[in-house]
């Protein structure tokens, strides 16, 4: 009943901040400077009075505001979220045509960063004030404040340029390999520089948080109880300090995967990656409103997904939350 | 029993010194001690916070903090515990030696089900599953109900006392030689503290274990100790057999400790005959209604039922309870901190109903009832100048900056700190010092009412006595009224003209100090003065004390 009573009430929750967010991002993007039937005239080559009026009425752009959003609204609902002003294709087919590539890049960097950083960070602390230590947190300071683009470039110019290992963009050979085996090898290939790039700022981020995390849960009571118990150091550093350090971690890690779709739009642009990301930056700059729209839609379906599986697991890791004592 | 015991001693320490870093307040938390423990008696180990017990009892353990360096002997067993390999002293550790710290809501791990924490102890002493029946066992000698469902329950769902047995079990699952108890009681209501000290004695006889029990309440030494050992600036200063010691203290720090343990003594009352009541209160009531998860069903609890009271200007009105009680409630609705569900509450000089008056109204009011909190750690903003925070309420009051100025040195001065120290910050001061610090700020308005709430259960006995008689002093000197908040009855008592009893939310008897101190009426009252620990020891030397 307690758990039925949570999904229902954050459900209700879920789609008022849905619905508040599309409502927001339909008027912002209409506040912003610029207007997509200039655009799309200048490229057509016919930038005369009539033909713009032609293209607003074409797209709506010419009625009232209000009518504008109430139209979006009803047509969001049945999951239809227009055209692209531009590439005159489905908003839908277009994002779940570009969503298995970002999702391959940001999920492998967040798994990368989910297992590397949580590791390093309680070696670190473990090893607290060693040469160990001091290392893991230079380095992690390196690439926590290093430019994503930065990163890439130098990637890119020591394992692609000098050594030739790794292809330095796409995501598939420009010569298509024949066979499945020979085709996942190939993107998987491709997928190593962009997929590090983004996973080592994630990565440098955790072992920062682990590390804080589990030095100060290793100063309370319980974890003196644990070692009073006789436990060895092993099982006082994983049953006792990292079970409960890791609840921070899991709300970091659950903010971090809603933005998995709109997180990656630097990666995608340096290594030239087809994905959202790519999707995003161009629709920006053509003020394709219905695109951009839809794939900020996107990314607050999936944030305000995410926050669900992290409300979850915490109450998993945390029997205190959601109960009264 | 009461001859010191010839034989072997089960662990005896000799010349443990324990160096602190560099820039320490001293350069040994412990110098050179000697102590030592026998089989079946209990050791009471005393001195106020920073004395070096608690450090002493760690490296028994095995469990100083790693730069420090740990000198000398500890033998236990014919071995030395000092410098024994760490894989070695783990076996002992849980196992030979137990031990019980004071905090039992922190001393348990959150997020582990209790019948775990406990099975750990036998799982990683090697000890053959399973344990269930071990621990069901355990559970139930400890005097937990229900101990099939307890050992599923996770700690935040047992009460404090619980709490402290679930740690007892867990210390004694392997029936070790030696118990450590560092506190155990501090933390808990006096009815309970009864309890476990019980509970320990029992524990002990059942097993002819020894047990070192870290204290700073001679209460709790006159309940349970055989021996006792005074620390002092990491130095045992008197050592002997606990009705020696209490009865015939040689050293003077000893009597000073003594000398400050609140007792359940007549304060002959100094409320000034005839005065005009400042506050009353009238039927407050008080109730918190949650609801657990969306459609839960809602749950209602009575905090405050029907309170009714009154307090004189230059009076002080005692409310005494156990944690739950609703003092606490009853106080935060007084200062409007909280609102009630009913009642009445009336100030001196304002017409209507505290209860009924909007924040505008209540605005100028605020300055005329002050709070002083618990935990002078917490109470003061780290991030302020003492000058900032006592002469916070002047100066929002509209007071001049250079008026506060020469306002807080004397405030200061009047609370026994020295004037000087108004730019310095809260980190500089001790427990005691910061206490003074938040009297200080609760003076600065010239309030006609102060309410504290348990302002000096934070802080070592020694303090708490001087904290008492600054209290006693100002009240005297401005006539205000006080509203003290205190679980301990011996603090009522000295410095309370009036006295209520709460339980449950309700005010069960009310009367002067003396009529509800030493001709009770309700029975509970009554129980809380049987649960003061070491009543009768500490009262019969009462008048050796006085010299």
């Amino acid at each position: 009943m307690r758990q039925l009573g949570f999904l229902v009430g954050w459900l209700v929750k879920a789609l008022v901040v849905v619905l508040a967010i599309t409502i927001l991002n339909f008027l912002l993007i209409r506040l912003a400077p610029g207007d997509p039937a200039i655009v799309m005239a200048g490229e057509a080559g016919a930038a005369d009075e009539r033909f713009l009026a032609q293209i607003r009425s074409d797209f709506g752009l010419d009625r009232p505001l209000l009518v504008q959003l109430g139209i979006y609204l009803k047509n969001v609902l049945t999951l239809d979220l227009g055209q692209s002003y531009r590439n005159q294709r489905a908003v839908v087919d277009m994002l779940f045509e570009r969503l298995p590539a970002t999702l391959l890049l940001t999920g492998s960097a967040y798994l990368f960063a989910l297992v590397f950083g949580p590791l390093l960070g309680a070696i670190a602390a473990m090893k607290a004030r060693t040469v160990y230590d001091s290392a893991l947190m230079v380095v992690a300071l390196f690439f926590y404040a290093t430019p994503i683009f930065w990163v890439g470039l130098l990637l890119i110019l020591v394992f692609s340029v000098q050594l030739g290992w790794l292809p330095p963009f796409g995501m598939q050979s420009l010569i298509p390999v024949e066979g499945t085996l020979a085709r996942t090898l190939d993107i998987l290939r491709h997928l190593i520089l962009p997929a590090v790039t983004l996973g080592l700022f994630y990565v440098a981020v955790y072992v920062r948080l682990t590390r804080a995390s589990m030095l100060e849960t290793a100063t309370l009571d319980y974890v003196k109880t644990a070692r009073a118990k006789g436990l060895p150091e092993w099982r006082v550093a994983t049953a006792h300090i990292l079970r409960t350090a890791l609840l921070p971690i899991i709300t970091f890690a659950g903010l971090q995967a809603g933005h998995l779709v709109g997180g990656a739009i630097v990666v995608e642009t340096v290594f030239a990656w087809p994905g959202i990301g790519r999707l995003a930056f161009d629709a920006l700059f053509q003020r394709d409103y219905n695109l951009l729209l839809g794939v900020f839609l996107l990314s607050a379906l999936m944030v305000v997904f995410f926050n669900m599986v992290t409300d979850i697991l915490l109450r998993v890791a945390d029997p205190r939350i959601g109960s009264r004592a | 029993m009461n001859a010191i015991t010839t034989t072997q001693p089960l662990v005896s320490i000799e010349g443990l010194t324990i160096g602190l870093p560099f820039g320490g307040d001293r350069a040994r938390a412990v110098d050179a001690i000697d102590l030592s423990v026998h089989r079946g008696r209990v050791l009471c180990v005393v001195g106020e916070s920073g004395s070096g017990k608690s450090m002493t009892a760690h490296a028994i353990m095995g469990l100083v903090p790693r730069p420090l360096k740990v000198d000398g002997m500890i033998r236990y067993g014919g071995e030395n515990l000092v410098g024994m390999p760490a894989a070695r002293h783990r076996r002992i550790r849980g196992s030979r030696i137990g031990m019980v710290f004071q905090e039992p809501m922190a001393a348990l791990n959150p997020v582990m089900k209790v019948g775990k924490q406990i099975e750990e102890v036998f799982r990683f002493h090697g000890v053959p599953g399973p344990h269930d029946a071990r621990i069901v066992a355990l559970l139930e000698q400890m005097g937990l109900p229900e101990p099939e469902l307890l050992r599923h329950a996770y700690p935040f769902r047992l009460s404090g006392g619980q709490r402290q047995r679930v740690m007892i079990a867990m210390a004694l699952a392997l029936d070790p030689d030696l118990l450590i108890a560092d506190e155990p009681t501090t933390a808990l209501d006096v009815t309970t503290q009864k309890q476990i000290l019980a509970l320990l004695k029992t524990a002990q006889a059942e097993r002819d274990m020894a047990i070192v029990l870290i204290t700073h309440d001679f209460g709790v030494v006159a309940e349970i100790g055989d021996e006792v050992a005074v620390m002092q600036h990491g130095r045992i200063v008197e050592r002997g057999l606990v009705s020696e010691v209490l009865g015939n203290p040689q050293h003077d720090y000893t009597r000073t400790l003594l000398a400050a343990v609140p007792r359940l003594e007549p304060n002959p009352s100094t409320k000034p005959a005839g005065a005009e009541t400042l506050l009353s209160a009238d039927r407050v009531t008080k109730v918190y209604a949650s609801r657990s998860g969306f459609f839960g069903p809602r749950r209602e609890v009575p905090a405050v039922t029907d309170a009714t009271l009154s307090l004189a200007r230059g009076e002080t009105l005692g409310i005494v309870g156990e944690s739950g009680s609703g003092k606490s409630t009853l106080a935060r609705i007084i200062v409007r901190l909280l609102t009630a569900d009913s009642g009445e509450v009336r100030l001196a000089g304002v017409e209507r109903n505290l209860l009924e008056l909007g924040h505008r109204e209540l605005a100028p009011l605020r300055r005329r009832v002050q709070m002083v909190f618990q935990d002078p750690f917490a109470s003061l903003n780290p991030r302020r100048t003492v000058f900032e925070i006592v002469a916070q309420g002047l100066l929002a009051h509209g007071t001049g900056r250079r008026e506060a100025r020469r306002r807080v040195e004397e405030l200061l001065d009047l609370v026994a700190l020295d004037p000087a120290v108004a730019d310095r910050y809260p980190n500089a001061f001790s427990g005691g010092q910061r206490q003074r610090i938040g009297i200080a700020r609760a003076l600065a308005l010239e309030p006609d009412l102060i309410v504290a709430d348990e302002p000096v259960s934070a802080l070592d006995v020694s303090i708490q006595a001087r904290v008492l008689k600054l209290f006693s002093d100002i009240q005297h000197r401005l006539g205000i009224g006080l509203l003290f908040i205190t679980h301990d009855l011996r603090v009522a008592a000295q410095v309370c003209d009036c006295v209520a009893v709460m339980q449950r939310g309700r005010i069960v008897e009310m009367g002067t100090s003396e009529q509800v101190l030493f001709e009770p009426r309700h029975d509970y009252t009554q129980l809380l003065i049987d649960s003061i620990p070491g009543r009768g020891m500490l009262s019969a030397h009462t008048g050796s004390r006085a010299k």
